[in-house]
Order: structure tokens, then C-alpha cells, then sequence
């Protein structure tokens, strides 16, 4: 078999598009509901984008949030001043958020490190404060209002994903394993092996002929497109953009989310997510201090499951 | 005839020089080896010919053509390929996968999305001939991370081979080994320079290596060039004896 992937068994694939296929079935049983499962899926591909950097490439960013939030900021602009269509709106919010991020790469990829964490840091904040202030245009600091997602018209048909959540949840579902696809089959391809390559060993990568920083930069631009299409959903979602959608805060929660989940795993980010995203749901309705429930199990999985939760799983299946 | 020439380089860090005005001549198919007491300037002299850093002045050149400041990914191209002091690998990985990433980049694949049936066919035949050629097949499948410290230098001369390298420069090929790990390296290196012709320019330290293994020996002393010459007339040369070979043994 090629590439690390090799290791990835199809089961945990096959197990995970089970539970989300079939998951508006059993949801209300175990007091979820469909929009708690579309959170999941858009902060989960929000951190897959992320983990093609960190996990697949070794490069840490803390400013994910910047293209998370103008993928939702592309997507409600577009639907509040220029289109009714819903999947423009989300290709608009990719391209918004995607393109930012590829033209930023290019200036930052010879950083390494904590430099290169430290600038993606500050990107973000410059996003958030032109958000923040730009009143007239996107709403300031209440955020976007006034649009929401539109039926999607297939020709011979329309979905109406506004009153139905569970047909919003399965056309976000579907958007979801395109993407998850198309992750896969990148980091399977040669260009993947030489992300894990430069994960790997960055000198030896060098040395093989690899551009280092190119590769970086198409990795690091790849990443802020499935990130700013994740953002693009939330948008859609809420029928609202936050810039609290682009603050750091959020960069550090998908940074979370990924390392929780398992950054070494391809679908460890989506169960990071999970975990993440039902906890804010459950221990938000009991206490305002629910983010420290969360940072002690962060920092139990850190310590106790380095590998994170499912590289924890399949450890266990393994001996 | 020279396949690898390098004219009176000088390599100055501020006021200390570390290579001065040094010469040496290497032809197709030959195995040189460098090698000089602790800080005679083996490692900085390596560096320039592999591109980690250009020489103050001199120039290096590689088959008539001027390399001296090309970077390094058009050394690559042109047939250079090295191996590192500390043995560079990719650890998580298996020694297949190690090596696949060398064809892969080798082959120009290495911005492809995709990999056709014909691609993949090719690179895993071109992979196996490698992994063989090195002696890895046993290990193929384990990741090198686990692997013997020979073991994981075969792997990483392995990648190097990947590269279909014209040049292959093995930078202290058995530093840090035993005896047995030695053995088995050196039998690698010496088969290649034998049976596939390679072009071998190594730094090391094990004199018996070196005198086992190469065809000329430059020894370097304080950055300075002392000699040049086969093992016979190394081992014979009076100046040398004083600078290194009394001391070492």
C-alpha cells in the first residue's frame, strides 16, 4: 500500500459515515439535535483544512479562524448584497477565504516555528478588527445579519434547507464527504507524501529536491480553502456571520479540536470536533465556566493520549 | 577527465577560516574519500560541494559545469545526492514509504494530485530495485524509525539512490556505529562503487573504512589540504602519519 493513509483502516470510515448518515434518526434519543450534528460537521471539516497543516505537514497555525470567518463572511455578504443563490454564496465564501489565505502564504512560508504561529496569529486579528469596525458593511461588532440560506434549486426541483434542518444537515453532509474526499485523496497522491515528507524531516526533504517552501505554501493554501468552505457552512448555518468567527479564540478551539481528536489520524479532527462541540452544548446549559471542562479533558487526552482520542482507539485495537 | 572538480575553494565564518584553498579532482566512477582530524574542515568542505552553503571563493564543478552557487534542488537535478552525518530519515514512516517519496520526487511527481495505474506501476518497480539494491528488503515494510542504526543508514543511502544520483556524497557513512553495523555499511558502499559504477565521495573518521573502501584519499589538516594520493601512498606519506594517523591510532 502507498502512503501513511495505508495504515488508516477503511472500517473507521465506514463506522463514521454510518453515525452520520443515520445520525437525524438517532440524535433525538440522546438529546441531540440536527443542528448540533451540522455544527459537528462544519467545525470538523473547519479542522480536517486545519490538520492537512498541522498534522500532515508539521506546520502549526493560530490563525485558522481568519479563513473560517471570511469563508463566513464571503458567504453571508454574498447572500446579503448580491445573490440568492445558496451555492454561490458557499463558493464565494471558499474563494474569499481560500484566496486570502494563499496570498498571505506566499509572504510568511519562510517562517518556521513559532514565528510562523505568531504571524498567522496576527492575520487573524487584522481580519477581525476590519470586521469589527467596518460598521456599514459587515455589521461591526453585532455581527451580519439580514440573509439567510436559500432553497437549493436543482432544476427540476428546489430543497428548501431554511425550514428543514435535517435537509440542511444531509446537504451540509454531502459537502462534507466531498471534501473529506478530496483531503484523502490529495494526501494520498505523490504531493501528499511530500507534505508527510516535510512533516517528517524537513532537511531531508530539502535534499530529496523538494521545494520546501512551495510545498508549504500550497499545503498551508489548500488548508485555508477546506477551512474558509467550513466557514462559508457556519454562515449558512446561523444565517449570521460573527467576527468572533475570525478572533484567535476560535483558532485556538480548532487547534483544540484537532489535538484532542488526534492530529496524526485523518479522521481524529472530526472526532475532536465532536467531542468538542457536544460538550459546549451540554455543560454550556449548566454552567457559563464550560470552557475549563474542556481544557481539563484537553489537557488529560495531551497527557494521557498524546495520539489523541482516536489515535487512543486504535492503539488499544492494535495490541 | 574529472566528473567532479573543485577549484581552490575557501570557506571564511567572520575571521575563522575553515577551508583554505583547497583542490581536488575526483573522476567518473571513483571512490574518494575525505578525511582529516576533528576540525579540519571535512564537514564545511562537504557542505559547499552538496549547496548548504556557497564557498567564499573557488569553484565547484560538477561534469564541466559551474555548480558553485547553484541551490540545492538544482544540485539534485543535476545528479548530486547525499547522506547526512546524523542519519536524516523520515521516521514515522516505512522504509518503502521512505523510499517512495525519493522516487516519487525523482520521477517529477512530486507536485502530482494523482497517480495513474501506469505511474504507480512504474514507481513501485523502480521502489522494489531500490529497496533491494540496498539490501532493506527484509525491513521493507517496518518504519525506519525503528529500524538499526544501519539499518536506517542503508535506508537513507537508499534515498539517495532514488534520485538516480551521479554523485552520491556520504558525509561520515558509519559515525556513531559498531563493529558489525560498520561492516555491513561499508559492504553496501563498496558493492554499489563495484557493481552500479556510482561516483562516491565520502567523509569519515574509521580509517579502516577508508582504507578498505577508496580508490584516492584527500586528507585535510586545519582546512588545508595535505595530501592527495591512493590508500598505498596515504598510509606511506610521512606529514600525514604526524598530523593524523599518529594521533588517531
Amino acid at each position: 500500500m502507498s502512503g501513511a493513509l495505508a495504515r488508516e483502516r477503511p472500517t473507521t470510515a465506514i463506522v463514521i459515515f454510518a453515525l452520520l448518515l443515520t445520525a437525524p434518526f438517532w440524535l433525538p434519543y440522546v438529546g441531540g439535535y440536527d443542528a448540533l450534528a451540522t455544527r459537528v460537521l462544519v467545525f470538523g471539516l473547519a479542522a480536517m483544512g486545519f490538520n492537512m497543516l498541522l498534522g500532515f505537514t508539521g506546520v502549526m497555525s493560530f490563525g485558522h479562524a481568519a479563513y473560517f470567518g471570511l469563508g463566513a463572511y464571503g458567504a453571508g455578504l454574498m447572500l446579503r448584497y448580491v445573490t440568492s443563490s445558496t451555492m454561490l454564496a458557499v463558493v464565494s465564501g471558499t474563494l474569499l477565504g481560500g484566496l486570502a489565505g494563499s496570498l498571505f502564504g506566499t509572504l510568511i512560508v519562510r517562517r518556521r516555528g513559532v514565528y510562523f504561529a505568531m504571524v498567522t496569529i496576527a492575520f487573524g486579528q487584522i481580519c477581525y478588527y476590519i470586521a469589527y469596525s467596518w460598521n456599514s458593511f459587515t455589521g461591526g461588532f453585532d455581527g451580519l445579519r439580514g440573509f439567510s440560506r436559500q432553497p437549493i434549486d436543482l432544476g427540476f426541483t428546489s430543497i428548501d434547507i431554511q425550514g428543514n434542518g435535517t435537509a440542511f444537515y444531509y446537504f451540509v453532509l454531502l459537502i462534507f464527504a466531498l471534501a473529506a474526499a478530496a483531503m484523502g485523496l490529495i494526501l494520498r497522491s505523490p504531493f501528499g507524501r511530500t507534505l508527510l515528507a516535510i512533516r517528517e524531516n524537513e532537511r531531508r526533504a530539502r535534499f530529496l529536491g523538494i521545494p520546501i517552501e512551495r510545498h508549504i505554501w500550497m499545503s498551508f493554501s489548500i488548508s485555508c480553502f477546506f477551512t474558509a468552505l467550513a466557514g462559508a457552512l457556519y454562515a449558512l448555518l446561523n444565517n449570521f456571520a460573527d467576527p468572533l468567527g475570525l478572533h484567535y479564540t476560535l483558532s485556538g478551539e480548532i487547534v483544540i479540536m484537532t489535538v484532542m481528536g488526534g492530529m496524526r489520524a485523518f479522521w481524529g479532527p472530526l472526532i475532536g470536533a465532536a467531542v468538542f462541540v457536544v460538550l459546549e452544548d451540554t455543560i454550556s446549559s449548566m454552567t457559563v465556566n464550560w470552557m475549563s471542562f474542556v481544557g481539563i479533558i484537553f489537557i488529560l487526552v495531551v497527557l494521557f493520549f498524546p495520539r489523541g482520542l482516536l489515535g487512543m482507539l486504535k492503539r488499544r485495537d492494535a495490541a | 577527465m574529472s566528473f567532479l572538480e573543485i577549484r581552490n575553494v575557501t570557506k571564511k565564518f567572520g575571521s575563522l577560516v575553515a577551508v583554505s584553498g583547497v583542490s581536488v579532482t575526483v573522476a567518473p566512477g571513483e571512490l574518494r574519500a575525505v578525511i582529516g582530524p576533528n576540525g579540519a574542515g571535512k564537514t564545511t568542505f562537504f557542505n559547499m560541494i552538496s549547496g548548504f552553503f556557497p564557498p567564499t571563493s573557488g569553484d565547484i564543478l560538477l561534469n564541466g559545469e559551474f555548480i558553485t552557487r547553484l541551490p540545492v534542488p538544482d544540485r539534485v537535478a543535476r545528479g548530486m545526492a547525499r547522506t547526512f552525518q546524523i542519519t536524516e530519515i523520515f521516521p514515522e514512516l516505512s522504509v518503502r514509504e521512505n523510499v517512495r517519496i525519493a522516487v516519487e520526487v525523482a520521477e517529477g511527481m512530486s507536485r502530482h494530485f494523482w497517480c495513474g495505474a501506469a505511474a504507480r506501476a512504474r514507481v513501485d518497480a523502480r521502489v522494489n530495485e531500490i529497496v533491494t539494491q540496498s539490501e532493506l528488503m527484509p525491513q521493507a515494510g517496518r518504519l525506519v524509525g525503528e529500524l538499526s542504526h544501519g539499518d536506517q543508514r542503508a535506508a537513507e543511502i537508499a534515498m539517495a539512490l532514488s534520485l538516480k544520483p551521479k554523485l552520491l556524497l556520504l558525509d561520515e557513512p558509519t559515525a556513531g556505529m559498531g563493529e558489525q553495523e560498520t561492516h555491513q555499511v561499508a559492504g553496501l558502499i563498496r558493492r554499489l562503487h563495484r557493481n552500479s559504477g556510482y561516483t562516491i565521495m565520502l567523509v569519515e573518521h574509521d580509517m579502516r573504512v577508508v582504507f578498505n573502501l577508496a580508490d584516492r584519499i584527500t586528507v585535510l589538516d586545519q582546512g588545508r589540504m595535505l595530501a592527495d594520493g591512493t590508500p598505498a601512498e596515504i598510509a606511506a606519506n610521512a606529514t600525514v602519519q604526524a598530523a593524523y594517523l599518529g594521533n588517531a591510532e
